[in-house]
């Protein structure tokens, strides 16, 4: 009986091993790729909200601290959501006709609270606390992204379970004084290596990497 | 066969559906039906084992195989299997698409979550940090102290208000679970008429036309059915109502009422009298059938000074400061287990029993009735053991004790020297205390004669809980009076009313309450009613014509009357913010001793009935007490102190009364009375149980309570009679021939040491014990033996240093009086989810604290009950780190082993590998993912876990970061005390202590330095951080010898 395949057949074979492990390869880097993108993690996704509220306009234009709103954020594990009475605090006297802030008078006006969808969010188990990580140094930016750029909010890092991990294991490259976290346009020192070495023993900074800490 | 034996409706979590799972597979037990002991089998295996031996079973003793199955597995056989009719071509499509959705499960996006702020933001409010408010929570009228915790404005956490006299900071298991009442998805929600839905404004146009016509006469017509008050407010409102109608009528019941108190000291004082005991003061005590350190007004305080007293730590001096406790009583009870002696009696005993001890103390005109020669010899050691503590002696009469027999035990309190001292008389903290009963009799004869036009019932259920004689449910349907029912639940008494208006929970009301020693508690809401709601006050108002008025506006209108003036708005404030009105407890006094009624009493007590073959106890539930929280699920999976049952209760008896009657363990039986009334359930038979005494739980049996209560267990009110409360001298006993499975975890999670028979496994074994004398000859008795040649410590590794917090617990067995308390606050405070009756006889209960029981010596006559809180003991070389193949268990830097939820995949190697058996796993979906009212209750900082998942004690973790956070943010060290967990602050004897072992001035080292401390299977090497303090027993040499 004749052969089926050709004798070049045998190149073929070869070829489609090497074409399929390519395969598998290029699948696996796209699932990767797909795990680790703003897709799945929600970085750099920006998400409708009843107000486009800026945090360009109120930061870096009219330089409004960021603990004006978020009032908790020293105090508690939660920074804290403005109540519609702090929006109100100024937009009672200025841009009080505007359109786009109907909601947030109509919530003043009715007191039911504004709805937002969250953009940083971390999964029901996990437990972050602000705090303690403004305590020691750790700046709004350096999680959030520069959000005095940001006209409409979205998540400034990935909030993988490994981007928290590259920081506690090794805190003190992302440290600042803690007097500068709020700080949006600070410029770190020429000798800011050694200086964040000074800020994370003043700080009593430590590697954190117990389940616990973050699993409860 | 009766309803007893069909299959119960499983309630698989508090209220919600009863399936259990969410797979709705029908599980079915594959085992056949219960094994009964062989107790000649039990016994002869004692003898072998010799006498101090600890166990914790019959069916151990036996050595049935299926204690075996407990101790050799972690779950027990059966526990993992597959629901019925799992084919294996099932099993590979289930394998099969479990694997696809495995991987499908990465895949999944978060949803978007949404952030809903205030408008106006509350002051001192911080997102995602819980408030505490002090309130107080009244159980019979008898206020505790509280601190509520509450998140967002969702009440989650009860705990104790230090401050508070009757609390210091601890609380009972009720009290634990009373939160997880708030939630209850089976609470009334909506005024009915007729079970209609009606309106508050109707009810009270029918009120006033009703109340018009009663005014012409005075109110003659008019009667209030309530509990016992005492609240001042509440008092101050029925009063003028009673002004308003001087006909109208007052009437209260309770099955809880201590009526043979209150009419026994009437008669010895010739008024009603208040009585509270002061435990740090006595050295010796005799409980008669009581169980005051676990139930009652006052019982938290009491188990704390109590315990106070037996927390030896040195051995110089020890002896000086520990007390002595006596027991007697028919059915082993939470106080009978910590007692230097405990004595089986039976109920009909009792009043001989009193007179020998009257006149052995020296009661004038009390002569001692012949006795038996056990008793005899114990009344007059005990006697003269109180009577040479004079001064600093007490004798506590329970509430089942007829009324003459505690105006004889007032009569040997008063020749004791008691008052003043271990004991104090002040006026009553109940407004107009009354008998009860005869209360509730009076009320029924004229609804009888027609006297009757218009009765509100405020808090209580006659139709279910009073006694059966009294034929409540006819007579309030032969009744022709205009019947208003304010209830948390639409229960047996609302379906004989006609209306029904739902009670606010304590958590959503204003008012006030006296405590056990009189000092007055604000309650104080902690959230606005979840379904509208009245308090009792509010419905007595709409009587008084102020059906407007809220309960705010009452409480104020009488602490203004008594406070009044300017600074009254900032003097009112401070009254909430401790709540408590200070120096409020009332003053003791030495109310004058009425000559008479010494020799009355001697004269009742000839009169009680003798006892016959077999006597009857009527004892309220432990767990659910008199049925009021049978619809809590927390309470209803709670093992009972001694029995460890759950979910039901039965008739209990000694296993020797057992053979005499020829019935076995998990028979039904039929109780039969004199009078022919009839009581089915299953036998349980339940060691250091008074021979001749079969003991049922009431509690059980509800109809209208709820989903979780509906249907389990009997009513044991059936067998109640007027003349018969708390049981029947005689009654007879029969074998249906049918059987019956109960739920019981006194096997469960046994830990395998106890079949070993060799010296050393009695040495190291899990309960250490010793005698206050045996104690300061050899302090450290506790180690006799123990890992001799043996380093625990030695490892091939080096060691990991704690550089900063190392956390450690000791737990007091001597302390300890296994009340549950912490079993409850753990479930509570950690999210623990309630399984259902079946599951939880497939030994699957999920809480991460236990209480093992052990008996020690003989079956018929245990010398000793031994309560013993097992938690996580956060090994230092810990089993089940080691063969976890995900890491989902691992050390942290702190000591503690975590467990980490989200990467556990459920292969339950840990919980195989685990000595303390500590480890629960989710088999099915426990958690009830549904119901809004429990998604209230959960506690936020801590994993709601799911199915397929492992969990245990994880020493309150959230906890600790809450207090370590802050601190650390302040650049401090947490101080010690500062962290409790739940089941250390709840725990009324202040039996568990906690903290940072590395804080030379923690009480924990303090305690951990303690001769008497010692660590649980220590020769296995694991270095448990939760130790034990073994128990010193203080008998009377004179009783021991």
């Amino acid at each position: 009986m004749a052969q089926i395949f050709p004798r070049s057949a045998n190149a073929l074979a070869r070829a489609s091993v090497f074409v399929a492990l390519f395969l598998a390869a290029a699948g696996g880097y796209a699932l990767w790729t797909l795990a680790h993108s703003g897709y799945v993690t929600r970085e750099g996704i920006i998400l409708q909200q009843p107000v486009p509220f800026s945090h360009d306009h109120h930061v870096a234009q009219i330089g409004i601290d960021c603990r004006y709103c978020h009032t908790s954020v020293e105090r508690a594990a939660s920074a804290g959501i403005p109540p519609t009475q702090t929006c109100m605090n100024c937009h009672n006297q200025i841009w009080t006709n505007a359109a786009v802030l109907e909601p947030v008078r109509a919530s003043w006006r009715d007191g039911k609270p504004l709805t937002w969808n969250r953009v940083n969010d971390l999964p029901d188990f996990v437990y972050f606390n602000h705090s303690i990580h403004v305590a020691k140094g750790v700046a709004c930016t350096t999680c959030h992204g520069r959000i005095d750029k940001m006209p409409l909010m979205y998540q400034g890092a990935p909030l993988t379970m490994k981007w928290c991990l590259d920081c506690h294991r090794d805190p003190v490259p992302n440290l600042r004084p803690r007097e500068e976290v709020t700080n949006v346009l600070w410029q770190p020192p020429a000798d800011l290596a050694a200086r964040q070495k000074e800020w994370a023993l003043a700080n009593h900074v430590q590697s954190k990497v117990s389940c616990s800490n973050c699993h409860r | 066969m009766t309803d007893l034996l069909m299959p119960h409706p499983a309630p698989a979590t508090p209220g919600g559906s009863t399936t259990t799972g969410d797979c709705h597979v029908e599980w079915k037990k594959p085992s056949a039906a219960p094994v009964s002991v062989n107790l000649a089998a039990a016994r002869e295996r004692l003898q072998s084992r010799g006498g101090a031996t600890y166990w914790r079973s019959l069916e151990e003793l036996a050595e049935t195989p299926e204690f075996g199955e407990l101790l050799d597995r972690e779950f027990p056989r059966f526990a993992s299997e597959w629901p019925d009719g799992v084919s294996r071509r099932n099993f590979l499509q289930l394998a099969a698409a479990s694997l696809g959705l495995a991987g499908l499960t990465a895949c999944t996006r978060q949803p978007i979550e949404k952030i809903v702020p205030y408008v106006r933001q509350a002051e001192e409010f911080l997102p995602g940090k819980p408030i505490l408010f002090a309130t107080s929570m009244a159980l019979s009228g008898v206020a505790t102290g509280l601190l509520i915790e509450s998140h967002n404005g969702r009440p989650t956490k009860v705990e104790g208000n230090p401050e508070h006299p009757a609390s210091l900071g601890a609380t009972d298991a009720v009290t634990q679970a009373s939160v997880l009442g708030l939630y209850d998805p089976d609470r009334s929600q909506a005024i009915s008429q007729l079970g209609k839905a009606a309106t508050w404004t109707t009810l009270n146009q029918q009120l006033t036309s009703a109340l018009t016509a009663q005014s012409a006469f005075g109110g003659a017509g008019l009667r209030l059915l309530t509990g016992p008050v005492t609240s001042p407010t509440e008092a101050r409102l029925i009063a003028a109502l009673l002004e308003s109608y001087p006909q109208a009528r007052w009437h209260r019941w309770d099955p809880l009422a201590r009526d043979g108190a209150t009419k026994g000291l009437t008669e010895a004082f010739g008024a009603p009298v208040g009585m509270r005991f002061d435990l740090a003061k006595a050295d010796v005590v005799l409980a008669l059938e009581s169980d005051f350190l676990t139930a009652g007004p006052g019982s938290v305080r009491y188990a704390r000074d109590f315990a106070d007293r037996r927390k030896v730590g040195h051995p110089e001096g020890a002896a000086a400061t520990m007390n002595r406790l006596y027991v007697a009583e028919s059915s082993p009870t939470a106080t009978g287990t910590v007692a230097d002696h405990r004595f089986r009696i039976r109920p009909s005993q009792l009043g001989g029993i009193v007179q020998a001890l009257a006149a052995a103390v020296g009661v004038a005109g009390v002569a001692a009735p012949p006795l038996d020669t056990a008793s005899a010899k114990w009344v007059a050691a005990t006697a003269r053991d109180l009577a040479a503590h004079r001064g600093a002696a007490l004798v506590v009469a329970g509430e089942t004790l007829p009324a003459a027999a505690h105006t004889l035990v007032a009569a040997i309190n008063e020749a004791l020297g008691a008052s003043g001292g271990t004991l104090l008389y002040s006026a009553p903290i109940e407004a107009d205390p009354v008998d009860n009963l005869t209360s509730l009799v009076a009320l029924l004869d004229e609804m009888k004669a027609g006297k009757v036009d218009l009765l509100l019932v405020s808090g209580v259920n006659p139709v279910y809980d009073a006694p059966a004689d009294l034929e409540v449910a006819a007579v309030f349907q032969g009744s022709s009076a205009l019947r208003i029912h304010h209830g948390l639940h639409d229960d047996e008494t609302a379906a004989y009313c006609q209306w029904h208006v739902p009670a606010t929970h304590y958590l959503e009301s204003w008012g006030d309450a006296r405590a056990y020693d009189g000092t007055v508690s604000l309650v104080q809401p902690l959230i606005e009613p979840l379904y509208g709601g009245k308090t009792t006050g509010e419905m007595v108002g709409a009587l008084l014509g102020r059906p407007t008025d809220d309960a705010y506006t009452l409480l104020r209108e009488t602490w203004e009357g008594q406070m009044g003036g300017e600074t009254f708005e900032s003097a009112f404030r401070k009254l909430l913010h401790d709540g408590m009105v200070p120096a409020s407890a009332l003053a003791p006094s030495q109310p004058a001793w009425v000559g008479a009624s010494v020799s009355a009493a001697v004269q009742a007590l000839a009169g009680e009935p003798a006892g016959g073959e077999l006597e009857l106890a009527l004892r309220p539930d432990p767990s659910v007490l008199d049925g009021r929280f049978a619809n809590n699920g927390w309470l209803q999976e709670l093992p009972k102190p001694i029995t460890k049952l759950t979910w039901e209760n039965a008739i209990l008896l000694s296993p020797r009364t057992a053979e005499k009657l020829g019935v076995k363990g998990n028979d039904v039986a039929e109780l039969t009375s004199p009078d022919g009334r009839k009581l089915t359930g299953p036998v349980w038979l339940l060691p250091g149980q008074a021979d001749g005494v079969a003991t049922v739980h009431l509690g059980y049996g509800r109809t209208r309570a709820g989903k979780v209560a509906n249907g389990i267990g009997f009513s044991a009110y059936a067998a109640q009679t007027l003349a018969s409360r708390y049981g029947l001298p005689s009654v007879t006993l029969a074998a249906t021939g049918d059987s019956a499975e109960l739920a019981t975890t006194q096997g469960h999670q046994s830990i395998d040491w106890m079949r070993e028979e060799s010296e050393q496994a009695t040495e190291r074994a899990i309960v250490r014990q010793a005698t206050l004398s045996e104690f300061e000859q050899d302090p450290h008795f506790a180690h006799a033996g123990a890992h001799e040649g043996i380093d625990v410590n030695a490892s091939f590794n080096p060691g990991f240093e704690y550089k900063g917090y190392s956390w450690g617990m000791v737990i007091d067995l001597n302390a300890c009086n296994g009340c549950n308390a912490c079993v409850v606050a753990c479930q509570s405070e950690n999210n623990i989810p309630v399984v259902g009756k079946e599951q939880v006889a497939r030994g699957r209960e999920m809480h991460w604290i236990r209480v093992d029981r052990y008996y020690q010596g003989d079956v018929d006559e245990p010398s000793a009950i031994v309560s013993q809180p097992i938690v996580c003991m956060q090994c230092e070389q810990a089993p089940c780190e080691v063969v976890c193949p995900v890491a989902a268990t691992v050390h942290s830097t702190e000591g503690l082993n975590d467990m980490v939820y989200n990467r556990c995949v459920g292969t339950r190697y840990c919980a195989n590998n685990c000595p303390y058996k500590v480890r629960r796993f989710n088999f099915l979906l426990y958690q009830d993912w549904e119901t809004e009212q429990f998604k209230l209750q959960r506690n936020p900082d801590v994993t709601v876990r799911s199915r397929g998942v492992m969990e245990k004690c994880t020493y309150c973790v959230q906890r600790i970061n809450r207090a370590r956070i802050p601190a650390d943010r302040d650049q401090r060290q947490v101080a010690d005390g500062e962290i409790q967990t739940a089941c250390q602050q709840a725990c009324p004897p202040q039996a568990i202590s906690f903290g940072n072992i590395n804080d030379p001035a923690a009480k924990v080292v303090a305690d951990k330095k303690n001769p008497r401390n010692y660590s649980l299977l220590e020769e296995l090497g694991t270095r448990p951080r939760t130790t034990y303090l073994a128990m010193v027993k203080n008998p009377n040499p004179e009783l021991s010898a």
